[in-house]
């Protein structure tokens, strides 16, 4: 089976965000007020081959934590749909 | 017989020329060694110098990591051989787990190049044994993410252990404590932004990063002897 897999990549909780921080104090000369707690992240879209949905999760999981996630500062969540 | 120091290139590393003249001003023989060898040819200590390793992609460190090199540069670290990582090669070794913690974008999302004070905080490191603690030395930066983070444990076994081998004097990125360098338990595998090989001679504008190349070389002779 085939599945299409979505990793978000995000800072963890208390690791300063430089480039959200800088998104945000951008915003109110843009006219948008109102807008709080910024945060910048990444996301990775692509396809997995595996017996199951089970295996493709656990594929697509250790790719994410071993390289597209660095664990010491950064979390990741998965997403994943039957082709 | 000069010591032989071996320079790491992967693609997009840019400092390994400033590094092998530094080494061979001060009496080394440093020689360049590819990313995708498998072996370090015998050298005697290993330096992995700044630039963009595979072109920064993804995070600085994150793609040269698993360059075929480094399971010999793992191997020639766990068996107590001299290693430098120097701005992106720092990156490298934190991404390798050869030094815990990550390099994260500097504060305010700065891009620094400028000379830089650094303070000896522990001469128990390859880098920085020839030196004295306390001893206050410029020294150039030139980052983008050389802003040091780790968990409060990895802080406070740094701290106790003595493994803060530099802090800033004027902290310019947002490193945690000041850190600008760091070594491993063993003090054998040492991290640090700032570029001593820019600080080799005064007609760069200062000859203080000459004490961490000098330490470096001594590691290298005794390692060349074991």
């Amino acid at each position: 089976m085939r599945f299409s897999a979505r990793v978000e990549v995000q800072l963890r909780e208390g690791i300063a965000d430089p480039e959200g921080a800088t998104i945000e104090r951008a915003l109110p000369a843009l006219g948008f007020d109102g807008v709080a707690h910024v945060r910048a992240g990444r996301s990775f879209n692509f396809e997995v081959d595996a017996p199951d949905e089970g295996a493709a999760r656990t594929k697509a999981t250790e790719l994410a934590d071993r390289l597209l996630a660095n664990p010491v500062i950064e979390q990741s969540s998965l997403e994943l749909k039957a082709l | 017989m000069a010591p032989r120091i071996g320079v790491v290139v992967f693609p997009g590393t840019n400092c390994e020329y400033d590094v092998v003249q530094a080494m061979a001003a001060i009496g080394g023989h440093a020689e360049l060694l590819w990313h995708g060898d498998s072996g370090l040819s015998g050298v005697d200590a290993v330096v992995l110098p700044g630039g963009f390793a595979h072109g920064d992609y993804l995070r600085p460190g994150a793609l040269a990591r698993f360059s075929s090199i480094m399971s010999a540069v793992s191997d020639f670290a766990a068996a107590g051989g001299p290693v430098v990582g120097i701005c992106n090669g720092f990156q490298v070794l934190t991404e390798a787990g050869l030094l815990p913690g990550a390099l994260q974008k500097n504060g305010r999302l700065r891009f620094l190049c400028q000379p830089t004070r650094v303070t000896v905080t522990s001469t128990a490191s390859v880098l920085t044994s020839g030196a004295d603690v306390g001893d206050e030395l410029v020294i150039p930066i030139n980052h983008f993410s050389g802003s040091y983070v780790c968990d409060d444990e990895t802080l406070r076994q740094l701290n106790e252990g003595g493994r803060v081998v530099l802090r800033y004097v004027e902290n310019p990125n947002g490193s945690v404590d000041d850190i600008a360098g760091i070594c491993n338990e063993a003090g054998n595998v040492v991290g640090l932004m700032p570029h001593p090989e820019r600080a080799s001679s005064l007609l760069l504008g200062s000859d203080d990063g000459l004490v961490l190349l000098h330490s470096l070389l001594s590691a290298a002779m005794v390692a060349a002897a074991a």
